[in-house]
């Protein structure tokens, strides 16, 4: 889970990690009340998970109540790369002498964890790496020994990070490795981290990437997949519990195993069609999670035609058979289906859909994936 | 041969009692695993089907003699049931469950490579191991692997992803080809096995002819095993990557199976194993079609 700025911010505030005093606002009165509390001047500052915030003209700066006001209106409902600005984070205006860069990651070949760190910031991280490698200092981190302040004011250091800021640095890279540890990130990143005039050092953006398998030992998340953007059908599907991600084409898919799903975007993509969704419904395929699944496809109007890919394994083809046959029974589809079915039972499954008696113009099969993708993105046309 | 389990295996199984342990510890001494018992806290003189539970995996190791854990505990209790394992002298270790934060499994791996070296985890969140006619530890259908032959070549395979290991040992199947050992390493972002790992180990496993590899999107797995591959392996291979048309940004099911930043692309991945001379499928059903050439050419 991506969070906004404003929430990554409220997180690392809670590792004592010095941000700006600000407030989220998602009315012009709301961020008018905020500035007066942070004190001008400001930053009013579109909270999207895109970058190029900046260029779109979703960051400005305000010295009074009046500049909030048209800034506010402007930014909030803005279109920044598709995303529509819902909230805007109004904070106290920093003086900015240096900007460097700090992140946390898991490195999964190395299988540790890994601090970049540089003295250029402000500007993506990929950039500097692509101008110049060496201005990019990472360090390697055994997960059961940690980083010690020590360590990290050595690699800040290392990344040429000037004598005045090298405290204040080392303490903030010392806590956001607490943040993204204790806090189970996929991602703590600081850019720009600021060195201000008078010497103290202070994030000045939050990206934070939250790892959804840890929920269960965080209950202040809540709060954050609140805010969530989902699109219409994959907030479906995640009440019903399915793995779905909703794509642009018109071929909709079902498929049981992560990688049989994606397996089955590549085939119908192979064949000259596009992918509605990558939908996984897990190793059961019963009735109750193919009507499901079937509810969540049957509710996206781009789609054309359904692709059903199961392989039976312990859930036997003539089982997955059954539910398929009483799910189509339970919705009424506007798309013909066309399912491949193989593995355990599918002989005898594939008999049960022939003996369901379903005209073949709503359901068939085939015998293998890619004929089943054929003809699917054939009935899509 | 085969790789990491056979039928000397003995193996016992932390979670017997719950929903998950039960059934598929059930199924796997009916395939003929050596099931030898089961752990769960404060059950122990308790029994299930036959086979006895124990308080401990040290308990269960004394009474038993087992040497491989099955792990079927939720992802609150994976960690430690792991390390548990490890510290009890169990040197191979499969864990199933779904959903360990990204962090324990760092942690649980690091903790494993610093104190017991000598216990190899598979997992988390993967679908097992099946040496077929042998042992089978997970959640494989042991019917849908052939037997591997004495006279014709067998193929090892090793996948990142479950069903497609499923539908990978179908293929082969289909066409009258065994398989010495199939290893699902699972989509998990640090895997206590790699590809590495197992390549390195059909390498050298005599009833292992060629090797076929089910990877997928994200991370640089694949990477790492093309690289080994081009100084390590010389047995034929086969690959198939699932995934080229992902979006970026987008996690496919697997915590690990993400395209970010331009990185761990599919077409990258097949990129890198073509070059080490593994031939590439474009689906598994092609990538199995392959490993049938390969097969008739060792013949």
């Amino acid at each position: 889970m991506d969070l906004y700025e404003y929430q990554g911010k409220q997180y690392f505030a809670r590792y004592n990690i010095p941000v700006s005093a600000g407030g989220v606002a998602t009315t012009v009165d709301e961020a008018v009340k905020a500035a007066n509390d942070a004190q001008y001047p400001v930053v009013v500052k579109a909270q999207v998970q895109v970058g190029g915030r900046g260029k779109a003209g979703g960051i400005k700066l305000a010295h009074n109540a009046d500049e909030v006001r048209l800034h506010a209106t402007n930014i909030l409902g803005m279109d920044i790369k598709g995303h529509i600005v819902k909230r805007v984070w109004v904070e106290h205006a920093s003086d900015i002498a240096e900007e460097y860069y700090a992140s946390f990651t898991l490195d999964r070949a190395a299988k540790q964890h890994l601090l970049m760190i540089s003295a250029q910031g402000g500007v993506e991280i990929e950039e500097v790496a692509a101008h110049d490698p060496t201005a990019i200092v990472k360090l390697h981190i055994n997960p059961i020994v940690g980083l010690s302040v020590e360590s990290a004011r050595r690699a800040a250091i290392e990344a040429r990070i000037p004598a005045q800021a090298l405290d204040g640095v080392a303490d903030i890279l010392v806590k956001l490795y607490e943040c993204f540890t204790k806090g189970d990130c996929d991602l703590a990143e600081i850019n720009p981290l600021i060195l201000k005039p008078n010497g103290e050092v202070h994030a000045l953006d939050a990206k934070v990437s939250l790892d959804g398998n840890a929920a269960f030992r965080h209950p202040e998340w809540d709060e954050f997949s609140a805010t969530e953007e989902l699109d219409p059908r994959e907030k479906l599907a995640r009440e019903k519990n399915l793995q779905y991600i909703g794509l642009d084409g018109t071929v909709g898919i079902i498929a049981n195993g992560a990688g049989l799903a994606m397996s089955t975007l590549d085939v119908v993509n192979q064949v000259g069609g596009t992918a509605a969704n990558f939908l996984d419904i897990g190793g059961g395929a019963n009735a109750e999670l193919m009507t499901a699944a079937l509810e969540v496809i049957n509710s996206d109007t781009k789609v054309r035609s359904i692709l059903i890919n199961i392989f039976g394994g312990i859930t036997r083809g003539d089982e997955v058979a059954k539910g398929i046959v009483e799910a189509v029974a339970r919705v009424q589809l506007r798309a013909p289906i066309v399912i491949r079915l193989d593995g355990t039972n599918a002989k005898e499954g594939r008999q049960i859909l022939v003996d369901a008696g379903i005209p073949a113009s709503q359901l068939s099969t085939r015998p293998t994936m890619l004929d089943a993708a054929r003809a699917a993105v054939e009935l899509a046309k | 041969m085969a790789i990491f389990v056979d039928q000397q295996t003995k193996v016992i199984v932390q979670g017997l009692t719950g929903g998950q342990g039960r059934f598929h510890g059930l199924r796997n001494r009916d395939y003929g695993t050596q099931i030898v018992g089961g752990v769960t806290p404060g059950k122990a003189g308790q029994d299930v089907d036959g086979i006895p539970v124990f308080d401990t995996v040290a308990d269960a190791v004394s009474a038993t003699g087992a040497t491989a854990s099955f792990i079927a505990v939720p992802p609150k209790a994976a960690p430690a049931a792991i390390l548990e394992a490890a510290r009890s002298g169990i040197n191979f270790v499969v864990c199933i469950t779904e959903g360990v934060p990204a962090q324990d499994e760092a942690r649980v791996f690091a903790t494993l490579q610093r104190d017991y070296p000598m216990t190899r985890l598979l997992g988390p969140n993967c679908p097992g191991i099946i040496s077929p006619g042998k042992c089978n530890i997970g959640i494989t259908a042991g019917e849908i692997a052939l037997l591997p032959s004495d006279t014709r070549p067998n193929v090892g395979i090793v996948s990142r992803s479950g069903t497609l290991t499923y539908q990978a040992l179908y293929e082969l199947k289909q066409q009258g080809i065994g398989v010495s050992t199939c290893v699902g390493i699972g989509g998990d972002p640090v895997p206590g096995t790699s590809f590495v790992d197992c390549l390195a180990q059909f390498q050298v496993d005599p009833e292992t002819h060629a090797i076929m590899m089910i990877g997928e999107i994200g991370g640089s797995a694949e990477e790492e095993a093309a690289d080994f591959i081009s100084s390590h392996v010389t047995k034929p291979m086969s690959a198939y990557i699932a995934g080229v048309t992902a979006p970026e940004g987008k996690k496919m099911g697997h915590a690990g199976a993400i395209v970010s930043g331009g990185k761990g692309t599919a077409r990258g991945k097949m990129e890198a194993l073509r070059l080490a001379g593994v031939q590439i499928g474009l689906n598994p059903t092609e990538a199995g079609a392959l490993m049938g050439e390969i097969v008739k050419s060792i013949r």
